[in-house]
């Protein structure tokens, strides 16, 4: 019963993503508005009940599931290489998929109001909604898919398609200039990390002998092929979840619809890294080098997704480089060796992100602009926004009793303990850096939260003309809705059923056998932290109402705002001498291997010509020809006939 | 009788039209280079009938004979294209008839040679 | 060394001093009368020879017809009188071919016979070689007379364009209608 719902769970939405497909993209001619509508109908209800089916699945399962179970049978069997189909599902499993389902079911809503031709757009934008609804519901199929794999293959099969997905969704509107660049290099960044993820899967699956994620974890691999395993399969790891250094995709991808980076920031694609890593987490405790770099990257990512947040102008770009950093503290939760903590972050991320990106979603599609200092004064108009904003940025930054709060708290908890006790698989300097980094990040995080509150909706609105209002329903229910769980999800942490589905049995937790939740005096530090940075952007912003609090980074904000230039680096280091090995190989091929094939016919047909032209001879060279040969010949019997 | 002097006399009269049939340019030219190589061959022809003693007695003075008959019919046929050359083309110089033009269509040729007559 | 030797070797200079005066005579009518005398010094060696009909069909095939249809030729393609400078081509492939082929073949033929003598045979008269002809060789002559009608049309067609290009609008009609028809 459980494995037929586990199986059903990827299987509902890539079924109504398929039969999406199948519908009519856009009408065919601009007075067929009938037409299009029906397809547009159709589409919204096949999305909306796909994702609406994977939810009751989700939250069927989520029921019913007790204790981690698992059903496979056999697909494939080469030469000792064992594939299978089937599922394995536990507690986490299931909360994942409900917050997976919930989202997509919330983005596919909101879509329906967000995606129709609105004051802003011209009479004939074309949104195609049909294919844009139908690649939601296969995004969210292959998240689930990841989820609820029993299989190494299997996981990876859906690992491809939302890396495919999300090429597609963030290059769908045309309108813009950077989109069809910013998925080309999603798809590139994170393929370089899939390229990893692939290999690593190889090397376990070879050492085991099946791809089943139950014979992984049971099979006892020698340590230098889980290490290099482990390293592969982070690399994968770090490109879905937006890891330094291959993070740098994340931000660019905000060129998609705004829907579209809620999903991918809340639920799905870099969501999937870090759950690929509690999926695997017993391989990676026995080998803490992995769990080392993980945690350096971590670190670095949280402070670098802080830092650059806090100089962006575009309100989305806010939104995906404090992403960067909240994934930041999911990894380095786990490399302190707390996979509850992440999960449990992670679900909490999904809601306040999901949120604030929906909340985001309205203000610009209310004010027309996404830069924040074209904003301003919202507040006043926009209240049912502006609240569910604040929520959303409470829960970011921590501010209790709101859920990031909770679950922040839970991985400062852990890694505090691993830096100060060595309770962590990896060593202890490992928990000083990710505390440290945490604590920091803290910081910059209320600080950042803050600026966006106080640039967007106070002070005075900077652009008259415009006059702003709060969503339509379609929009406001689902903000409204992912409101409770970004206000409410971290005190689930204090209820025992919820965090005992979290609690991985077969992973020995250090540090936080005592639930997710640690009420104490460790809360006071980011307390203090957060007041700290609130205070400071506060205090900034009371200076100058006017004025972009960034401006106080001083000669810093620059750097920031480019996140510390790692584009430029990246373009340096890597696009540059790819390019010029692409042309490289281009030029060989054409200049070498096309010239060899082209000489060659040239070569030929040249040589044809000049028999041909020999051949065609006139008269008398015909004719000298004729008698040379005849007297050639005849000297040679002559010369054969004397000697012989 | 010295047979080698008829012989080398052929010989050197069969190249003279080897030189000929390369060397000339007009086509009436050419024919009479030709005519020098049939008539070099006859001369070996008969002169071989008096040096070799074959089975039937003077085949090669029938030969001989035979060669002037063929070569009557070769100079009729062969001045009877020079003509028909020189009425299309209004030239007998062999490098002038281009052998990779394409056959000119029925009627063209049939509004030339009227425009020749 | 006797009479006919010398008669020979004299007949064969006559012969060969005509025939390179043919091939490099810059004037075409002379070029065709330095070949009447280069055949008719040959139709002398055939007589030395022995060979007293084809001596004398020689003189009337080739220095009666042949010549004369040469001559007519010239002038029928209207080619100037006195000397023409666009006769030849360069030569020197010719020379090498020619020279070559002429040289080659005399230096196999001498090395053949050196300087030896041969008796002469019975002299082929008309009767011997009619009598050989119409006995041993009537096939060949049969299949010659065919070759010679064929010829003689073929001269004819040849030079009359009219019959071709009756034949070629008929053709052309019949393939316009064909095609009609198929349209």
């Amino acid at each position: 019963m459980t494995g037929l719902l586990g199986a059903a769970l990827p299987a509902v939405p890539l079924v109504a993503g398929l039969l999406g497909l199948l519908l009519p993209p856009a009408p065919r001619h601009p007075g067929g508005a009938a037409g299009g509508d029906r397809a547009r109908t159709a589409a919204v209800t096949i999305g909306v009940a796909g994702a609406a089916g994977a939810l009751a699945l989700a939250v069927a399962l989520l029921v019913t599931v007790d204790g981690p179970t698992q059903t496979s049978t056999t697909w494939v069997d080469i030469g000792g290489l064992r594939v299978t189909l089937g599922v394995r599902l536990d507690g986490a499993a299931a909360l994942v998929a409900v917050a997976v389902a919930a989202v997509a079911l919330a983005v596919q809503v909101y879509s329906i109001g967000y995606l129709r031709r609105g004051p802003h757009d011209d009479v004939d934008v074309d949104h195609r909604y049909p294919p844009y609804a139908a690649q939601i519901s296969l995004f969210t199929g292959a998240m689930l898919l990841v989820v609820v794999s029993g299989d190494l293959i299997m996981l990876l099969v859906g690992w491809e398609v939302m890396g495919l997905c999300s090429y597609l969704l963030i290059a769908h509107d045309r309108r813009l200039a950077g989109a069809p660049a910013a998925a080309m290099k999603a798809f590139l960044v994170t393929r370089v990390g899939d390229v990893g993820f692939l290999l690593g899967i190889a090397v376990l699956g070879v050492s085991t002998g099946s791809f089943r994620i139950a014979d992984v974890l049971a099979h006892d691999h020698s340590g230098a092929t889980l290490t290099a395993a482990g390293l592969l399969l982070l690399a994968g790891v770090a490109g879905k979840s937006a890891q330094f250094p291959l993070h740098t995709w994340l931000p660019d991808a905000m060129a998609g619809p705004t829907p579209i980076s809620a999903l991918i920031h809340a639920a799905t694609m870099v969501a999937a890294g870090v759950y690929a890593v509690t999926r695997l987490y017993p391989l990676f405790t026995a080998a803490p080098v992995t769990l080392t770099v993980l945690g350096v990257l971590g670190a670095i990512t949280l402070l670098l997704g802080a830092l650059a947040a806090t100089a962006q102008d575009d309100i989305k770009r806010v939104l995906a480089w404090s992403t960067v950093s909240q994934l930041g503290y999911m990894t380095g939760a786990l490399a302190v060796g707390s996979p509850s903590a992440a999960l449990f972050h992670l679900l909490t991320h999904a809601a306040f992100k999901a949120l604030l990106f929906l909340a985001a979603g309205a203000v610009i599609h209310a004010v027309g602009t996404t830069l924040m200092s074209e904003m301003g004064g919202l507040r006043r108009s926009m209240p049912v926004t502006f609240w569910c904003t604040v929520i959303g940025l409470g829960a970011l930054a921590g501010v209790p009793p709101l859920a990031g709060f909770w679950s922040k708290d839970g991985v400062l908890t852990v890694a505090e303990s691993a830096a100060l006790e060595g309770t962590g698989p990896a060593p202890s300097w490992v928990g000083w850096l990710v505390w440290l980094a945490g604590l920091l990040g803290v910081a910059i995080t209320a600080w950042y939260a803050g600026r966006l509150l106080l640039r967007a909706f106070f002070g005075e609105p900077r652009l008259p003309l415009v006059t702003p209002h709060d969503p339509p329903a379609v929009l406001r229910w689902p903000v409204l809705l992912l409101a409770v769980p970004a206000a409410l999800l971290g005190l689930a942490g204090f209820v025992g059923a919820f965090a005992d589905r979290l609690r991985f049995a077969t992973v020995p937790v250090a540090g936080a056998e005592d639930g997710l939740v640690h009420v104490g005096p460790a809360l006071l530090l980011p307390l203090a932290l957060l007041a700290v940075g609130a205070g400071l952007v506060w205090v900034r912003w009371q200076r100058d109402r006017a004025a972009d609090p960034a401006t106080a980074l001083g000669p810093l904000r620059p750097v920031f705002a480019r996140a510390f230039r790692l584009d430029d680096v990246q373009h340096t280091l890597v696009v540059r001498p790819v390019r010029a090995l692409a042309r490289l190989a281009r030029s060989g091929d054409e200049v070498v291997v096309d010239g060899a094939v082209e000489g060659s016919g040239r070569a030929a047909s040249g040589l044809g010509a000049g028999l041909a032209a020999l051949h065609r001879a006139a008269l008398p060279r015909a004719a000298a020809g004729v008698l040379a040969g005849a007297l050639l010949i005849g000297l040679a019997a002559a010369v054969l006939g004397v000697t012989r | 009788m010295r047979p080698v002097i008829p012989y080398v006399t052929a010989a050197l009269l069969f190249g003279l039209g080897v030189y000929g049939v390369l060397r000339r340019r007009n086509a009436v030219l050419v024919l009479m280079a030709v005519e020098l190589m049939l008539n070099a061959v006859n001369l070996i022809l008969v002169t071989a009938d008096t040096t070799v003693r074959a089975v039937l007695p003077h085949s090669g003075q029938v030969f001989a004979l035979f060669v002037i008959v063929l070569a009557a019919a070769e100079i009729g046929v062969g001045l009877a294209i020079v003509l028909q050359l020189y009425r299309l083309r209004a030239t007998v110089a062999v490098d002038d008839v281009a052998l990779t033009e394409p056959p000119v269509p029925a009627r063209p040729v049939g509004q030339s040679a009227e425009a020749a007559r | 060394m006797t009479g006919a030797d010398l008669l020979l070797l004299a007949l064969g200079a006559v012969a060969v001093g005509a025939g390179v005066l043919v091939v490099t005579t810059k004037q075409l009518v002379r070029a065709g009368l330095y070949l009447v005398v280069c055949l008719g010094a040959l139709a002398g060696d055939y007589l030395v020879l022995g060979a007293e009909l084809v001596a004398w069909v020689q003189v009337l095939i080739y220095v009666g017809a042949v010549v004369v249809l040469l001559l007519f030729a010239v002038m029928l393609t209207r080619a100037p009188i006195g000397a023409s400078d666009d006769l030849d081509r360069p030569g020197w492939p010719a020379a090498l071919i020619g020279g070559g082929a002429g040289l080659g073949l005399s230096v196999l033929l001498v090395d053949a016979y050196r300087w030896s003598t041969v008796t002469m045979p019975g002299a082929g008269t008309a009767e011997r070689l009619g009598e050989q002809i119409f006995t041993s060789w009537v096939l060949p002559f049969e299949v010659l007379s065919v070759l010679l009608l064929s010829a003689l049309v073929g001269a004819v067609v040849l030079s009359r364009p009219d019959i071709g290009r009756r034949g070629d609008d008929a053709e052309a009609s019949a393939g316009s209608l064909t095609s009609g028809g198929r349209r």
